[in-house]
C-alpha cells in the first residue's frame, strides 16, 4: 500500500533535475539570495573565472554589515569595504541590488517576502541560516554555506539529501500577549537545540492556520534553532492575501494559475511524517531564555534551572551558562535586572512585531537604553505611517534605519561586555551580540515589557486593555 | 578546492562543552577578513583568550598545538550557515571533529571543505573524553571502515556515505554538475511552460 505524500515530498518532486543512486538530488533554485556576507562565493566564482548563471533568478540585499545610523558616510573601513565588495559583485554579474538608499532595503529574509520574490512552490537559498524564513509561505527553503552559495551562482542548482519531515501539530489558541516566538522557544526547549536535526519541520493545526504570516514567518525562521535546515507550512487564503499585489509576485492570468498550483501544496491526508510532536497553544506561556543556547528556556514564571538538582551531563552544562550569564541558580528569571533592549532581526522586524512592542510602550517611558531597528525600509516607513516611531522615541528608545543590527553585530551595534540585552533576536550564543554581552531572547512585548519596567517581566498584565 | 584522502593519523584532543556553535568558533567580527590570510588564528577567538587577547593557558587548544583531531559535544557548529566556522577550524590543522552530532548545515560546509564531520554514539563520546581527559593522544582515522583508534580504544563513526565518497575522491560539485547541463537546461525550460509563475514578475525591469 502506498501512504499519500508530504508537502516536502511534493516540493521535492517538483525541483528535482537529477536523482543520483546514493540518494543525492539535484534539485533546480528559484531564487537565490546573496548579501555581503556572500563574498567568499564571489571571490571562488572569479578565481575559476564563471559567471552567475542565472542573474535573473538572483537577488543581493545589503542587511548584515548595513549601519542603522549615518549611513551616508560610513566611518568603519570594514564595513565600507563589505558593502562596497557587494556592489562590485552585484554590478559585474548584473544582479539586481537592494543597496542601502533603496526603498526596499532591508533584512533579507523580510525583503524577499514583502516584494513578493518569495513565493509557495518555491525554491529559495540564500547563505544564511535563517533562509528557513520563507518556508512559512510553503517554498522549500533552506540556508547554505559558501561553497554551496558559489554552486548555486555557477549552476542555479544545488545536491542535496531529501531530510526526514517531523510534523509539530499545535491545536489551541494562544493566549493574549502569546506569539509565535513562544511557541518557537517551547519546541526547542522540549526537543532540545539539536532535536529536529536532519529534519524538516511541517508547522500544522489550528495555533498555525491562526497565526499571520509574520507569525508564521517568525516560527519558520527559528526552526534552524532547534536544528531544522527547513521549516514549512501549506499556504492557504492568509498566504494568498498576503502575497497579492506584492511587486514581484504574480499578476493577472498567471496569478490564477499560481494559486491554483499553490492550493495543491499541502500534505495529503493519508501521508506519513518521520516524527511527530503535539503540543497545546493554550498551555503556552511567555517565555524566556536563561542560557547560551535557545534550548535554555523556560516560562516567564519559571525559576532558572538550578545544576544541583539535575543528574548526568546536564548539570555541567547548565552551570557553565549561569557562569556566562551570572545568573544565580533557582531564582525565578521574572526581576532580572537587565541593561538595555533590543527590537528587530528576521525572526521579530516585522511590522506586527513593531505594533505590539509599540502597544506595551504607548505613554510609558523605558527605564534602560534600547535600539529599535526595524527588519526593512518598508516596515520603517510603515511604522512612521502608524505612527509607532513616536511611541518609541517618547519613550525614550532610538529609532534606526534597517539591518541585520544588534542581532549579528557586524554593522557595529554591539552590546558591551558584561551588559544584559533583553532581545527579540534569534541567539543567544556566547558573544553573538558582542563580546561578553549578556542576551534573553523574547517576544518583541517581552522586549517592551522588560523596558518599561527595567527587569524580565511577564507581560502579560501591560497588555491588558491594549490588543486589538 | 579540496584534495580526497582515506586515511589521516594525528594528535586527538578533547573539547567537553555541547553546542559549541559557529558564532563560538568564528565570531563575526573576524568574517570580512579575505580567505587567503588565513582563518586559523580565530579559531575559538573568544573562548581560547581573554578580553585583553591573552591566551587562557589550560585552554585544550593552547595546550596542544598540534591537534589535528577534536572530540566535543553535541549539537556541534550548531547556528550560523559561515563556513568561515570550518575554514577556521581547517586552517588551524584540524582535520576530523568527533561528536555524538552536528549541526546539519556544519556537516556541508565540513564536507566541502575535506574535514570529516565523524558522528559518534554517546556512550564512545564519554569513553573518548575520559581517555582524552587533561592529555593528547595520537589516533588514526579510516574513511573506508568508518573507524578510528584512539591508544587501546578502537571505535566506529557514522558518516553519511555519500559525504564520505566526497571526502575520499575530493569531489568538486561544481565540475559534477556541469556534466548534467542538458537537464538543468531542459528543467528550465520546463518550468517556463508549465509554471511561468515561478519566474520573478519584475525581474526584467531593472533598476
Amino acid at each position: 500500500m502506498t501512504s499519500g505524500r508530504t508537502l516536502l515530498d511534493k516540493l521535492w518532486a517538483a525541483h528535482e533535475i537529477v536523482l543520483r543512486d546514493d540518494g543525492a538530488s539535484l534539485l533546480w533554485v528559484d531564487r537565490h539570495l546573496v548579501h555581503e556576507g556572500s563574498h567568499h562565493a564571489f571571490g571562488k566564482l572569479a578565481d575559476r573565472e564563471i559567471a552567475v548563471a542565472e542573474p535573473d533568478l538572483t537577488f543581493a540585499v545589503v542587511d548584515h554589515y548595513a549601519p542603522t545610523r549615518h549611513r551616508e558616510r560610513i566611518s568603519n573601513p570594514q564595513i565600507r569595504y563589505m558593502i562596497e565588495t557587494l556592489r562590485k559583485n552585484a554590478s559585474k554579474h548584473h544582479l539586481k541590488l537592494f543597496d542601502l538608499d533603496d526603498p526596499r532595503q532591508g533584512i533579507v529574509h523580510v525583503v524577499g517576502p514583502e516584494q513578493g520574490l518569495t513565493l509557495p512552490g518555491l525554491l529559495i537559498n540564500c547563505g544564511d541560516s535563517h533562509t528557513s524564513t520563507h518556508g512559512a509561505f510553503g517554498a522549500l527553503a533552506f540556508g547554505i554555506g559558501a561553497t554551496e552559495v558559489a554552486h548555486v551562482l555557477a549552476t542555479q542548482t544545488i545536491w542535496q539529501k531529501k531530510p526526514a519531515v517531523m510534523r509539530i501539530w499545535i491545536d489551541g489558541q494562544l493566549g493574549p500577549g502569546v506569539s509565535a516566538k513562544d511557541i518557537a522557544l517551547n519546541w526547542i526547549a522540549a526537543l532540545g537545540a539539536d532535536g529536529a536535526r536532519g529534519h524538516a519541520i511541517e508547522y500544522g493545526g489550528s495555533a498555525i492556520r491562526n497565526l499571520t504570516m509574520e507569525g508564521r514567518m517568525t516560527l519558520c525562521n527559528l526552526s534552524i534553532e532547534g536544528g531544522a535546515r527547513f521549516g514549512l507550512i501549506a499556504p492557504d487564503r492568509t498566504t494568498f492575501d498576503y502575497l497579492k499585489g506584492r511587486p514581484f509576485a504574480p499578476t493577472g492570468s498567471q496569478w490564477e494559475a499560481a494559486v491554483e498550483a499553490w492550493t495543491g501544496l499541502r500534505t495529503d491526508d493519508d501521508a506519513r511524517f518521520d516524527q511527530e510532536v503535539r503540543l497545546n497553544g493554550s498551555d503556552i506561556a511567555p517565555t524566556v531564555t536563561w542560557g547560551t543556547s535557545p534550548e535554555q528556556a523556560i516560562p516567564v514564571t519559571a525559576a532558572i534551572p538550578d545544576p544541583k538538582l539535575l543528574v548526568n551531563g546536564k548539570a555541567r552544562s547548565v552551570e557553565d551558562a549561569l557562569e556566562y550569564m551570572k545568573l544565580p541558580a533557582g531564582r525565578p528569571i521574572e526581576g532580572t535586572p537587565i541593561d538595555q533592549v533590543f527590537v528587530g532581526s528576521c525572526t521579530n522586524g516585522r511590522i506586527e512585531d513593531l505594533r505590539v512592542a509599540a502597544a506595551v510602550l504607548a505613554g510609558r517611558k523605558a527605564k534602560v537604553p534600547g535600539l529599535v531597528s526595524p527588519g526593512s525600509a518598508q516596515v520603517k516607513t510603515q511604522a512612521e505611517q502608524e505612527g509607532l516611531d513616536k511611541v518609541f522615541i517618547d519613550a525614550g528608545l532610538e529609532w534606526a534605519s534597517p539591518g541585520c543590527s544588534m542581532c549579528v553585530g557586524m554593522n557595529g551595534d554591539l552590546v558591551q561586555p558584561g551588559k544584559r540585552c533583553a532581545s527579540s533576536t534569534n541567539r543567544n550564543f556566547r558573544g553573538r551580540q558582542g563580546p561578553g554581552s549578556l542576551t534573553h531572547l523574547m517576544s518583541p512585548a517581552m522586549v517592551a515589557a522588560a523596558a518599561v519596567t527595567g527587569e524580565i517581566t511577564d507581560v502579560r498584565p501591560l497588555l491588558k486593555g491594549r490588543l486589538a | 578546492m579540496t584534495f580526497g584522502w582515506t586515511q589521516h593519523e594525528g594528535h586527538a584532543i578533547a573539547l567537553p562543552a555541547h553546542n559549541v556553535d559557529t558564532d563560538q568558533l568564528i565570531p563575526s567580527r573576524f568574517m570580512s577578513t579575505p580567505r587567503d590570510e588565513g582563518y586559523g588564528k580565530f579559531l575559538l577567538h573568544d573562548l581560547r583568550r581573554d578580553a585583553d587577547g591573552n591566551e587562557h593557558k589550560h585552554f585544550p587548544l593552547n595546550r596542544f598545538r598540534n591537534a589535528s583531531i577534536l572530540v566535543t559535544g553535541r549539537n556541534f557548529g550548531s547556528g550560523s550557515s559561515r563556513e568561515a566556522a570550518v575554514y577556521a577550524l581547517v586552517d588551524a590543522g584540524i582535520r576530523a571533529v568527533l561528536a555524538p552530532s552536528f549541526g546539519d548545515i556544519f556537516s556541508s560546509n565540513a564536507i566541502n571543505n575535506g574535514m570529516l564531520p565523524a558522528q559518534i554514539s554517546p556512550e564512545d563520546h564519554i569513553t573518548l573524553l575520559s581517555l582524552l581527559d587533561d592529555t593528547s593522544m595520537l589516533a588514526q582515522i579510516c574513511l573506508e571502515k568508518n573507524h578510528i583508534s584512539i591508544g587501546d580504544c578502537s571505535i566506529a563513526f557514522e558518516l553519511d556515505p555519500t559525504w564520505r565518497t566526497k571526502l575520499i575522491n575530493g569531489w568538486d560539485d561544481i565540475d559534477l554538475t556541469m556534466q548534467h547541463g542538458e537537464d538543468i537546461k531542459n528543467h528550465k525550460k520546463n518550468l517556463e511552460q508549465s509554471a511561468p509563475w515561478a519566474l520573478p514578475a519584475a525581474n526584467r525591469q531593472r533598476s
